[in-house]
C-alpha cells in the first residue's frame, strides 16, 4: 500500500504543475528497482484522480528495467538477475526505499558494494501534455 | 519531474514544531540528546516523532530499544511507536549492514523516506542530524519548511570549531537556532557560553558527563532515571518546551 504515497505525490505534482490549465496526458515512469505493484498504483491513481476532479486525465505508466553498474570494475548487469535471489525482507526493504539495495547487493564480478543505478530507480513524471498541445 | 517533492511538506504540515538536533561534529551526543528529547516530550504528553537522519551511522534505535520493529504499511509507511515515540530510521530496512551511498543516492533516500512516512497527528518531530554539512543536512535545510535547529557541542575547541561552520551556514540561510547545548562537560569551562554570547545564540545550559548512561542504552526505564536525562529534562522545561 505504499504505492498510495507515491501516487499522492504524482497527483499533487500534476495539480501544482497544471496551474489551472487542463492537462490531457501524463507519462509516469516506474523504475523496476522499486518493485511497485502496478495494479495498486493504478488503482490509487484512479481513486486520487476522482477525488481531485481529474477524471479526464490519462496517466500512462511505463516500466523502466533497472540496470546497475559497478563503480569499481565497470561491470553492468540487470537488476532482474538479483531479484530472484533476494529474500522477502530485502525485497520489501528495497521496495520501500530503493537505495537500501546498497546494503545487500554486490557486484557479481568483483564483489564491491559501490554500485551505480544507471536506469530504473524510482517513480518520476516523464512527460506532461496540456490539452491542445 | 520528481513527484516526491510536492508531498514532503504535506506530510509534515500538521506538526507543531520540527526540531533538528545538529552539531556538524560527530561524537558530541546528538543521537542521545535527540532520542532523550523525544522521550521527554512524549513523557510530557506531547505526541512526538523521532527521525534518525544519520543514514550511514544510525544509533537512535539502540537508545530507544527498537530492535526487530518494522513500520506498518498503510497508504505509505507509519513509524512504529516505541516507548511512546513514533520512530523512523533507515535501520528498519538495512538492519546492521553498512549502507555505502554517494551524494545523489543520499538525496534520493532522504526524499523517499520523507515522502512515504506518515507521521499522522504528532505535535513534535525531532530529527537527529548526521555529522557534517553534507547531502542529508542540505536536503533538510532546503526541503523542510518549518524547522528549528538545536545545536549540540562538547566544551572542546575542536568541537566548537566544527560547530561554528554549521552555525555560519544556518545564519546565512536565516534558519532559526533554538540555542546551543553544552554536552559531556567534565570540568568547569566557559568556552561554549562565551561562543554563544559572541555569536548571539541562546546558551541553553550544560549537561555534565554521565558515565552511567552507557550501561542503560536500550533499557529505557533505567535510562530515564539517569542524571543525564534529569539534566536534559530541566533544560527542556526551561528553554525548549515553552519557548516559541
Amino acid at each position: 500500500m505504499h504505492e498510495w504515497a507515491l501516487a499522492e505525490g504524482v497527483i499533487k505534482t500534476i495539480k501544482e504543475y497544471s496551474k489551472d490549465k487542463e492537462i490531457e496526458k501524463v507519462v509516469v515512469k516506474i523504475g523496476e528497482l522499486q518493485q511497485i505493484d502496478i495494479d495498486i498504483f493504478k488503482f490509487a491513481l484512479d481513486e486520487l484522480k476522482k477525488e481531485n476532479s481529474m477524471n479526464k486525465l490519462s496517466i500512462i505508466l511505463e516500466i523502466e528495467p533497472a540496470v546497475l553498474k559497478c563503480r569499481v570494475c565497470g561491470k553492468t548487469w540487470s537488476f532482474s538477475e538479483n531479484l530472484k535471489e533476494l529474500d522477502d525482507f530485502i525485497a520489501e526493504s528495497i521496495h520501500f526505499v530503493p537505495e537500501v539495495f546498497h546494503a545487500f547487493i554486490k557486484c557479481p564480478n568483483c564483489g564491491s558494494p559501490d554500485i551505480d543505478i544507471l536506469k530504473g530507480r524510482g517513480v518520476w513524471i516523464e512527460k506532461i501534455k496540456f490539452k491542445g498541445e | 519531474m520528481d513527484p516526491r517533492l510536492s508531498i514532503i511538506n504535506e506530510r509534515l504540515k500538521n506538526i507543531e514544531r520540527i526540531i533538528a538536533v545538529g552539531s556538524g561534529k560527530g561524537g558530541v551526543g546528538k543521537s542521545i540528546i535527540s532520542t532523550t528529547l523525544a522521550l521527554l516530550l512524549s513523557k510530557n504528553n506531547k505526541l512526538t516523532g523521532l527521525f534518525d537522519l544519520d543514514f550511514q551511522g544510525p544509533t537512535c534505535h539502540l537508545i530507544l530499544g527498537a530492535k526487530d520493529k518494522f513500520p506498518i504499511e498503510e497508504k505509505g509507511i507509519k513509524p512504529p511507536q516505541i516507548n511512546s515515540v513514533y520512530f523512523m530510521s533507515i535501520y528498519y530496512f538495512t538492519r546492521d549492514n553498512p549502507l555505502p551511498l554517494r551524494g545523489w543516492e543520499v538525496t534520493n533516500l532522504f526524499r523517499e523516506l520523507l515522502a512515504i512516512t506518515r507521521w499522522d497527528n504528532i505535535e513534535y518531530l525531532i530529527i537527529d542530524m548526521p555529522p557534517g554539512v553534507g547531502d542529508e543536512v542540505l536536503e533538510l535545510l532546503k526541503l523542510i519548511n518549518k524547522k528549528e535547529i538545536l545545536i549540540v557541542t562538547t566544551p572542546s575547541i575542536l568541537s566548537l570549531n566544527t560547530v561554528d561552520k554549521l552555525v555560519k551556514l544556518l545564519k546565512n540561510l536565516n534558519i532559526p537556532i533554538i540555542g546551543i547545548l553544552e554536552n559531556m562537560r567534565v570540568q568547569p569551562s566557559d568556552i561554549v557560553k562565551k561562543y554563544a554570547l559572541e555569536n548571539k545564540i541562546n546558551y541553553l545550559g550544560y549537561i555534565p558527563f554521565d558515565y552511567s548512561i552507557e550501561k542503560y542504552i536500550g533499557e529505557i526505564n533505567l535510562f530515564m532515571k539517569t542524571k543525564f536525562v534529569l539534566n536534559l529534562e530541566k533544560i527542556l522545561h526551561e528553554k525548549i518546551l515553552f519557548k516559541k
